[in-house]
Order: structure tokens, then C-alpha cells, then sequence
């Protein structure tokens, strides 16, 4: 299989524009005949679903949650990257673009993320006319703050909640389409099968959540925009929801699925309390402007209380490792300094399993130079989260953090209009693959996600109905009843396994354990080998002796996380898969045998530049390796370093 | 650290139409760093291996910005703590022998879907119906052009942290969505971009809300007080006057309802 990325050749600058003028249009009256299916309603799929709507197209939306307004979008923090330039501070397109290259570790398209740079202007605008109540200036402007990774200030934000009125943007534009009628919403309904008509893709499957009924949605294009598959480690920043089943269901159709081994780990959570532990919490980053991070010297004093332990015993290991950038350093060198002293015992806070996995965040110095009235206004709403988790007052006490996965970089593989390998399927936002190579930069999550949605997705799904004739298959067509069928089958599977005895999340923890361990912050051949080996037979387990109790017929959450599982075990596996035939480290991926002299990342640009596509054989434990080669005509590689 | 062993009574239902009622189950060794949501995963797992069903509860998110989670635990949508969702109350908030009443959010406006669910897209009708700004794809001026007072602004982003979880209609004697409502229609009155099509949207979307079966506002602001997210009941007075202004002036033809 050949991979065509379809990207436009010629000046970067100008590559988009001449796109869009080369794309088909469909005339105004004919869009109505036109249905088109997006499944997600985040960022990246309410905002494509309305804009689609807006446009005249029939679209029927789904989401598993009760609400489209509910979507992990939500979460996001910080706030939304824009190459404005309103601070005349020297941002750019251009800059926004190298930004983003650069930080992706040399590992994105070109023509991807210049796009990307490009429109994050027009979303900035379009927001603000929805209502978005961005951060102001008292003279009325737009304020910014700036971001990891990025000399300028180009960070658009609404308090420490983006994520949530960005969503809740695009939700109202949604529900207004909604009201029109130009979208159909089918919430708590979740996608378990694409149809494949002739190699294309025409409908979905969907289980209605609360009645358990299987129905077939026929359209003429399917956008997937489903999300991340971050919840393969069981604990994650990500929400209980968050699966890969609509993006693996695709993959298992012959969608390539690219780069999953690079995923992102956020270096400041709240660390892991115990084995009942359901999920991770994320503290914003911005403490480390002020906190010392520090584990005892001595393996025997990590039990102790730290008020105790004094300053000669206590190994501020950023600081000594990194003088230049201190406690400041990149996401994925903080990570993993954490996790190499905790391997060496150094860990504070409760053992669990095993293990102390986490390391003091001080702000003891901070406070006595600033004074707690300063922390308090520079932090005072994260202090109360922490505390309302862990029961322990910053203030007083060191903060312990831990790192934990957040985002995931790879995805279904698409080309330039956003299509996966399946003619009429294409992918947004976080479920593809596309702009941010091997390290994501902090508020550019939010950036791709709208920019998929608003300003990519109508005119490429636009571009691609223009060559199709509106669908006449009915829901009688063998290959829809086959998919329906399929979907019961393997519903009875799950809930009629040979010998029930462990529950779902027993596996699921299980496998988050496997990759957390082996295909996690540093990953190295031995481990990935191991973890290769133990998948294949965790699933063979969960299929054999996986315990679903109740009924398929009505609200069942047990029957849903099943169904999820066994897709992540497979996803799991194909994640080492991809981490042992990178040779190499790059961005978040940490090959511990590839690191400069050092100890940081080492990439090797002869043999992978490129995106690693791995096409489904019928076997998870077999996938067909496909290259992508990238090049670099607009910014040269170079060796990242902040020492 | 001392582990809780706990007494909780569970409003189980099997569906919207079939009768619900109280189940007790001890949830022993419960530690307190867990989250409400964390101990009812530890109650649900042991269940499911004694080959009972488990509880069935909406939550997604579990760092209280979603809105999916919430129950009423001992009368008080959210629990005990305030300011807090329900994924966010941990168990360090009660003591070794506890009584635990759990119940799902009560309004007729609300069904229960199934035990500690319910049918919360009502809500949604509400926003669908005007809780929106007609801001089209593509259309939009520079986002600098339009200038807003920074305070102004602030109190647009007060009214829209609302989470969408009906905290509010649960702790309402009334059942009533007024502080859902009055959120959205003060977020986007603030906004000088939500100006043309203010009147409208006040009428349409109190309309709505009654339409749905809420009650009606009587000042008691309990809703308030149940809110995680801190919303004023001061958005409900200001609601009112957008109500009473939109009711003085002339229907927009363009943007009024059609449908009901």
C-alpha cells in the first residue's frame, strides 16, 4: 500500500489557499442529499457537526455521554494556542509552525501543521464572536499568557477552564443546528462498527446506551473524531469514558493506524493513592515556576516526614541534573527524572503495590520569599484541589506529584484532507495522527481540535461528496445486516465468556499496568518484548473468563467498559509493537538505549523519519508496518537540548 | 490512616417505568483518600463478583468540570462538602459508621434512567431552544475588534463555569432549572456579541424551561448553595430583568421561536 499524503507541493505559505481553490464544491441545493456522520462531540466533532450543518448537510452526530456538552474537551486547562501576534512580541504563522515542528521532535507533516498555525488565527475569531468569555485586558483586549516550549505569548486562555468554554462554544453552535434540524443528535449512543460498503465507508453501528438497541446509521462520508486512546494505561488524566473502540473498529476495516506508541505524559499529577485508584488528576504546570521538586537522598528517609529530613539529605534532582532550566525543564525530561529516582527507591508518599511513586513539589522556599499571601494568589484554586484530594494542606506540607499520561500524539493515519486510508472516512482532532509528531505542546491540543472541526473537515468532507453520488443502500443491504450481526455476536460474546470470573476492570487495570511499565515514560527492547509476549495472553484471558453480569437489553456500564477493554488490549498491543520498531528516541517516545551522552532523547533521522502506519492483518499480533517518509523543507532537524 | 466501614442505602431502579426503592449494603474498609466515586467502583466490584448487579451512576470525568456525575448523598446534591462535585468529595469527609443515603437527582424534569441516572436532555432542549450565539462558521470579525470590559467579562465567565449538572433542580423545592437557565442567559447577555439576539433568547429559553416541567423560581437559593461551580442566584434576578424587558419590547420576527 502506497501512502498518499495528497498535501499540496509548492510554497508552505500558500499551500492551503491553493487547496481549498482546488477542492470541489457541492452545489447549495444538493448538500441536503448529502448525510454525513460524525461520531464525537468534542472539540474537533461538534464543531465539524455544526459546521456541516450550518453548511446544509444532513449530520447526524452521536457521543456516548448524555450530553454533547459532556465531551473530555472539556478538561483542558490551560488554554488555546494562536499565532495572533497581539502582544507584538515577534509571533508569526511561520513561528507558531516551527514551534509546533520543532516540538513534535522533527516527527509531523509539514503541510499538516502549517495549516494548523495558519487557522489558529480564524478560530481565535470565531470563538470570541460565539461568546467564549476569553481572559481580557481591563482595556478590553484579548490577554495571553505564555506556554511551554514557546518564547511568545500566544496562549489564548478563560481562566484555568479553555477546554470547557471552547466546548461549550462549539456545543451551543451544535445545539443551535440542532434546533434547525440540520443535525440529528443521538446522545448516550455509542459507535461499535463501521459500515463498509464496497470498500467505502457508509454508516456506523451504534448500541443505544440505555435501551441496549443495535442500529445501522447510514451516510455517505463517516468523520470519526473520537478522541485519545490515553485510558490503554487504565490511569490516566483522561476521562472513565475515553476509549479507541470507534478508531479500532475503523482500523479493523483496513484503516491504517499511525504512530501509537507516541503518547504524552503530563509531569505534575496528583500521584497514585492506592489500588482502588479510578483515575489521575492533572495539576497545571505552571506550579514548577515556584515549587522545588526534591526526593530524599537516603532511600530510609522516604518514609519519614519531610519537615524532618534537612536540607544537606534531600536531592533537588532537577536542579543538579539541569542547571540551566532547573525545576523548568521540558514535560518529558521532568518525567522521566521522576520515575528514575522513584526506580531507585527514592519515591515518597504511600507505597502501593510495591512502590513509592512520587516526589515532593515545595514550596517552602517560595513562601518565605514571596510570602503565603502571594502563593496563595498565584495558586490558590490548585492548593484546594490538592488538598480536597489528598487531605494535606501545601501550604504546610510538600505537594507530591507524579507524572501521568494525557494525550496521545498518534492516531489514525490521514492524509492531508484529513481521510484515513478508508475512502469516506476521515479523522479529527486527537483520534488522528496528524500535527503533532512525537511531543505535543501544551495548548495546541485545543487548537487542532477546532481547526479539524471548523476549518479543515467542511471543506474536505465538501471536497469528497462532490465526487459521490448520494447513497441508496437501505438497511437490507447484506453487508449492513452482516455488520449489525456482527456487532450482537460480539455483544453475546462479552457477556456469555466460558468461564466468568474476573471482573473488566481487573483486566483493564492489568493491562494499564503492562503498559505502564514496559511502553510508558522509557520503554526499551527487553521490556517491550515482555509486554509483547503477556497482551495476546491477558486477551485470550479476558475473553475466556471476563464477567459481565446483567443484561444487554437496557443501561448496562459493565457490558460498555467490556466492549472498550477488549479493543484497548489489542490497541495495547499494537503500541509496543510500534515502540519496539522505533529504534529510535523521538519526542515522548524514550528508547533507553538511544540517548545522547547526556542521558537525553537521541534521535536518528536516517533511518525513522517517517510515520510508522501499521495495517490490521486479521491477526492483532501481526500488523503490516507502512511508511510514510517525512521531509523537511521549511525547517531543518536539529538536536533539542535544555541543559 | 484508619479505614471506614460504612451503611449505605442505594436508591436502586431497574428502569424509568418500574418502582425504585432503598438497598443497603455495607461498604467495609473503605480508606479515606478514595473519592466518593471510588468507594461505590469498590462497593460495584464486589457485586459484580457476588454475581449481583452492580450500581449504576453517570460519571466521566472525575475531576469535576464535566457534569456528568452527581447524586444526592444525605439530602445534599454533591454531598457534604461545598463547592465540590461528587467525584471530587473524598471519604475523609465521613466518619467509621456512617449512614450513607444515596438518590438520584429528583425532578419530574429528570427520569431516572436507571438507579443513580437520569435523563438530563432537558438541559440540552433548554440550550438547543437559545442558549446560542447565531455566529456562523467563517463570518467572524478580528476577535480584537470587539472590545469588553474586563469586568464585564468576568462576570460572563462567573455565570459560564455552570457544568450542566442539575445540582441545582435537585436541591430546588420548586424542581426548578432556574439557575441552569439564568447561567446561559447571563453568559451570553454579558457578551456584546450575544446583544441582537438577547430578548429572544431570554423568551424562548424561559419558555423552554417551563415547557420541560421545571418549576418555578421562589427564592428559596438552595440552588446556590448546592452549586459546585458557586453560581450566583444573582443570575436569576438579572435573568428576570432580561424577562421583563424582552416581554416590553417587540418580538424579533426573525429570531423568534417557531417551534415549540
Amino acid at each position: 500500500m502506497e501512502l498518499r499524503s495528497n498535501e499540496p507541493t509548492g510554497p508552505i505559505e500558500t499551500r492551503w489557499e491553493r487547496h481549498r481553490f482546488n477542492m470541489k464544491l457541492v452545489n447549495p441545493a444538493n448538500k441536503r442529499k448529502f448525510n454525513v456522520i460524525v461520531v464525537g462531540s468534542g472539540l474537533a466533532g461538534g464543531a465539524a457537526a455544526a459546521t456541516l450543518g450550518e453548511l446544509g448537510y444532513n449530520v447526524q452526530c452521536f457521543c456516548y455521554q448524555d450530553s454533547p456538552r459532556r465531551a473530555h474537551s472539556i478538561a483542558a486547562q490551560g488554554g488555546i494556542n494562536s499565532a495572533k501576534n497581539y502582544q507584538n512580541d515577534g509571533d508569526s504563522v511561520f513561528r507558531l509552525f516551527y514551534d509546533t515542528i520543532k516540538g513534535g521532535d522533527f516527527r509531523a507533516r509539514e503541510s499538516n501543521v502549517y495549516r494548523l498555525a495558519e487557522v489558529s488565527v480564524n478560530i481565535i475569531d470565531q470563538c470570541a464572536a460565539q461568546g467564549v468569555p476569553f481572559a481580557r485586558e481591563y482595556g478590553g483586549l484579548l490577554a495571553n499568557r505564555s506556554f511551554g516550549g514557546a518564547q511568545v505569548s500566544r496562549t489564548f486562555y478563560a481562566r484555568g477552564q479553555t477546554g470547557q468554554q471552547l466546548l461549550l462554544g462549539a456545543y451551543q453552535a451544535l445545539a443551535r443546528q440542532i434546533e434547525a434540524g440540520t443535525v440529528e443528535m443521538h446522545s448516550r449512543t455509542e459507535m461499535l462498527e463501521l459500515i463498509m460498503i464496497d470498500g467505502v465507508a457508509k454508516g456506523v453501528v451504534t448500541r443505544n446506551l440505555v435501551t441496549g438497541e443495535i442500529n445501522p446509521h447510514l451516510a455517505d462520508c463517516v468523520v470519526l473524531a473520537t478522541g485519545g486512546y490515553g485510558n490503554v494505561f487504565y490511569l490516566s488524566t483522561n476521562a472513565k469514558g475515553c476509549n479507541v473502540t470507534a478508531a479500532w473498529r475503523a482500523h479493523r476495516h483496513g484503516a491504517l493506524f499511525a504512530n501509537p506508541c507516541y503518547t504524552q505524559i503530563h509531569p505534575t499529577c496528583i500521584p497514585v493513592a492506592g489500588d482502588y485508584q479510578s483515575k489521575l488528576t492533572l495539576m497545571s504546570e505552571s506550579l514548577r515556576n515556584d515549587g522545588r521538586v526534591w526526593v530524599p537522598k537516603n532511600v530510609d528517609d522516604c518514609t519519614k516526614d519531610p519537615s524532618t529530613i534537612a536540607e544537606s539529605d534531600r536531592d533537588y534532582y532537577l536542579e543538579r541534573r539541569y542547571p540551566a532550566f532547573g525545576n523548568l525543564v521540558p514535560r518529558d525530561i521532568a518525567s522521566r527524572a521522576a520515575k528514575a529516582v522513584c526506580d531507585e527507591g527514592r519515591g515518597v508518599g504511600p507505597a502501593v503495590g510495591d512502590q513509592r511513586r512520587g516526589v515532593y513539589l515545595d514550596f517552602a522556599d517560595s513562601i518565605q520569599r514571596l510570602g503565603e499571601d502571594m502563593i496563595r494568589e498565584r495558586y490558590g484554586n490548585l492548593f484546594e484541589m490538592y488538598e480536597r484530594i489528598t487531605g494535606e494542606n501545601p501550604y504546610k506540607v510538600p505537594m507530591r506529584i507524579y507524572p501521568a499520561t494525557h494525550y496521545t500524539m498518534g492516531g489514525l493515519w490521514v492524509d492531508y484532507n484529513l481521510m484515513t486510508t478508508v475512502p469516506g472516512l476521515f479523522a479529527g482532532g486527537e483520534a488522528n495522527f496528524s500535527d503533532h509528531g512525537a511531543n505535543r505542546l501544551g495548548a495546541s491540543a485545543l487548537m487542532q481540535g477546532l481547526s479539524d472541526g471548523y476549518f479543515v473537515l467542511p471543506y474536505t468532507v465538501g471536497n469528497y461528496l462532490a465526487g459521490v453520488s448520494p447513497h441508496q443502500i437501505t438497511e437490507d443491504h447484506p453487508e449492513v445486516r452482516g455488520a449489525v450481526e456482527g456487532v450482537n455476536e460480539r455483544l453475546n460474546k462479552l457477556m456469555s465468556a466460558p468461564s466468568p470470573s474476573r471482573t473488566v476492570d481487573s483486566f483493564h487495570r492489568e493491562l494499564g499496568q503492562i503498559i505502564w511499565d514496559h511502553c510508558g515514560m522509557s520503554r526499551n527492547a527487553d521490556g517491550l518484548k515482555g509486554a509483547l509476549a503477556r497482551i495476546p495472553a491477558l486477551r485470550e484471558e479476558f475473553w475466556q473468563s471476563v464477567r459481565v453480569p446483567g443484561s444487554g437489553a437496557d443501561l448496562n456500564q459493565s457490558l460498555e467498559k467490556a466492549g472498550r477493554v477488549a479493543d484497548l488490549l489489542e490497541l495495547g498491543e499494537l503500541m509496543c509493537h510500534d515502540a519496539l520498531n522505533r529504534d529510535e528516541s523521538a519526542g515522548c517516545h524514550f528508547r533507553e538505549e538511544h540517548r545522547t551522552d547526556e542521558g537525553e532523547a537521541k534521535r536518528n533521522d536516517e533511518e525513522y523519519s517517517y510515520a510508522a502506519a501499521w495495517e490490521y492483518t486479521g491477526d492483532p499480533s501481526k500488523p503490516t508496518l507502512h511508511k510514510e517518509q517525512l521531509t523537511f523543507e521549511n525547517v531543518t532537524p536539529s538536536q533539542r537540548s535544555y541543559k | 490512616m484508619s479505614n471506614l466501614n460504612l451503611t449505605l442505602h442505594v436508591w436502586r431502579q431497574n428502569s424509568p417505568h418500574e418502582k425504585g426503592g432503598f438497598v443497603r449494603y455495607e461498604a467495609t474498609d473503605i480508606t479515606t483518600h478514595m473519592s466518593f466515586l471510588e468507594m461505590l467502583d469498590v462497593v460495584n466490584e464486589r457485586l459484580i463478583e457476588s454475581g449481583e448487579l452492580p450500581i449504576s451512576f453517570d460519571h466521566d470525568c472525575r475531576e469535576g468540570i464535566c457534569g456528568a456525575c452527581g447524586m444526592v448523598i444525605n439530602g445534599a446534591p454533591h454531598g457534604p462538602q461545598k463547592a465540590t462535585t461528587t467525584c471530587q468529595l473524598h471519604m475523609r469527609q465521613f466518619k467509621d459508621g456512617d449512614e450513607v443515603w444515596i438518590e438520584p437527582w429528583r425532578a419530574g424534569a429528570f427520569p431516572v434512567v436507571k438507579d443513580l441516572v437520569v435523563d438530563r436532555s432537558s438541559f440540552d432542549r433548554i440550550i438547543q431552544s437559545g442558549g446560542h450565539i447565531g455566529a456562523r462558521t467563517g463570518s467572524a470579525p478580528d476577535a480584537n475588534e470587539i472590545l469588553i470590559p474586563k469586568g464585564q467579562c468576568d462576570e460572563a465567565m462567573d455565570a459560564a463555569a455552570c457544568i450542566g449538572c442539575g445540582a441545582c433542580v435537585a436541591a430546588c423545592p420548586n424542581a426548578s432549572a432556574s439557575l441552569f437557565t439564568a447561567a446561559k442567559v447571563s453568559h451570553l447577555g454579558l457578551m456584546p456579541q450575544g446583544q441582537p439576539e438577547r430578548n429572544d433568547r431570554v423568551r424562548n429559553m424561559v419558555s423552554q424551561h417551563d415547557a420541560e416541567g421545571f418549576g418555578s423560581c421562589t427564592n428559596h437559593g438552595e440552588c446556590e448553595t448546592a452549586c459546585p461551580k458557586g453560581i450566583s442566584v444573582n443570575f436569576i434576578a438579572r435573568m428576570n430583568r432580561d424577562l421583563l424587558k424582552a416581554a416590553i419590547t417587540a418580538p424579533n420576527e426573525l429570531t423568534e421561536r417557531t417551534k415549540p
